[in-house]
């Protein structure tokens, strides 16, 4: 029998090696976002992305299609002026916690409002990686960060916020999930949200969001195999995993 | 028969390839270091390979090929 290569790098990833720490999921994601693409049948013409300001803020240079860079925590208003002036391409934002859920609050809450026919790539790992580890609105009750060494104290720092479970409560989106990249089965059903959100999007269906846990090995100061044990024991109870709007 | 094939001087010796084999074949070796400066991963057993992939959806590289 002719051997068959059923697992390679996805052609709308470029071939530049990504500078992520080792062990940093972000890297999964990015895969999972191309091979998506690549079933959808979208052509690297007819995606336009758009990068954060955080460890992502270099996608432009791993994604083989038009992408563009948002001031921090603009992604989603750069995503809605692309998509109206562009309706027929695929466009997505890629953000992390601090970019999406602090800084960029206002403009995630209206995009979703507006149910805006874009995807929102949204990267919970629970911290502020490219500026070394300061507390992000999704810090968990407890966890060290460079801001909060103690642990942080819902009395002096508040609570974390559940972007999902918040959004969900707006009539506009479409779709929102929260996935996860602990282990391969994850990694899988992670791929599958990914791609709904896109297929919701060539449909013109609007505004989706997938919220991916992902691990920050070096800021959470874990090897990379513990920090994914800590997604499952202590990041998911806090996030819980599933579908929290879908509109069909 | 089935295989999988590093892009070692890619790899940063996470080991989450390692952890998700589920016939435990693939390791870390100590005793080689790549381009980039890390151990890296590999297979020890080849024949034992099932070619499902698990190793390969979990390396936040792209640097495993799987072929079957
Ligand atoms: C206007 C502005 N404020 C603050 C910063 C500093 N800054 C750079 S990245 C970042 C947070 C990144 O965290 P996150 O979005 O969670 O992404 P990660 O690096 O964890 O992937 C901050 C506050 C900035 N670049 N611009
Ligand atoms: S600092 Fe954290 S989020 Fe940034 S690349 Fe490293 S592991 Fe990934
Ligand atoms: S998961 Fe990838 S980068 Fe990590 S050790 Fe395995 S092959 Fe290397």
């Amino acid at each position: 029998m002719e051997e068959k290569v059923v697992f390679a790098r996805p052609s709308l990833l470029t071939d530049a090696p990504f500078h992520y720490c080792p062990g940093c999921t972000h890297g999964i994601v990015h895969r999972l976002i191309a091979e998506v693409l690549g079933e959808l049948n979208v052509s690297r013409e007819n995606v336009i992305g758009i990068a954060p300001v955080g460890c992502a803020v270099f996608a432009y240079d791993y994604f083989d299609c038009d992408m563009t860079e948002a001031a921090h925590g603009r992604a989603p208003a750069v995503a809605t002026g692309i998509k109206r002036v562009h309706p027929d391409k695929v466009v997505f934002s890629y953000q992390g916690d601090g970019d999406l859920a602090c800084i960029g609050a206002a403009e995630t809450i209206h995009a979703a409002a507006r149910n805006e026919n874009i995807t929102i790539i949204f990267i919970n790992n629970g911290i502020f990686g490219m500026t070394g580890g300061q507390m992000a609105p999704t810090t968990l009750l407890g966890q060290y960060s460079t801001t909060c060494q103690d642990g942080r104290d819902p009395v002096l720092n508040g609570y974390p916020v559940h972007v999902c479970e918040m959004l969900s409560q707006l009539k506009g989106p479409q779709y929102i999930e929260r996935v996860s990249t602990h282990d391969a089965a994850n990694v899988l059903k992670a791929k599958k949200a990914i791609k709904k959100a896109f297929q919701y999007q060539l449909e013109g269906k609007g505004f989706s969001m997938i919220e991916v846990l992902v691990a920050c090995p070096t800021n959470w100061k874990m090897t990379p195999v513990k920090a994914l044990e800590h997604i499952k024991n202590e990041v998911i109870p806090y996030f819980p995993l599933g579908v929290y709007k879908d509109r069909g | 028969m089935a295989r999988v094939i590093f892009n070692t001087d890619r790899c940063k010796g996470c080991g989450l390839c390692v952890t998700a084999c589920p016939k435990q074949i693939v390791h870390i070796n100590g005793d080689k270091v790549n381009a980039i400066g890390y151990n890296p991963a590999e297979v020890s057993e080849m024949d034992k390979c099932i070619g499902c992939a698990m190793c390969a959806t979990m390396c936040p590289d792209c640097v495993i090929e799987v072929r079957r």
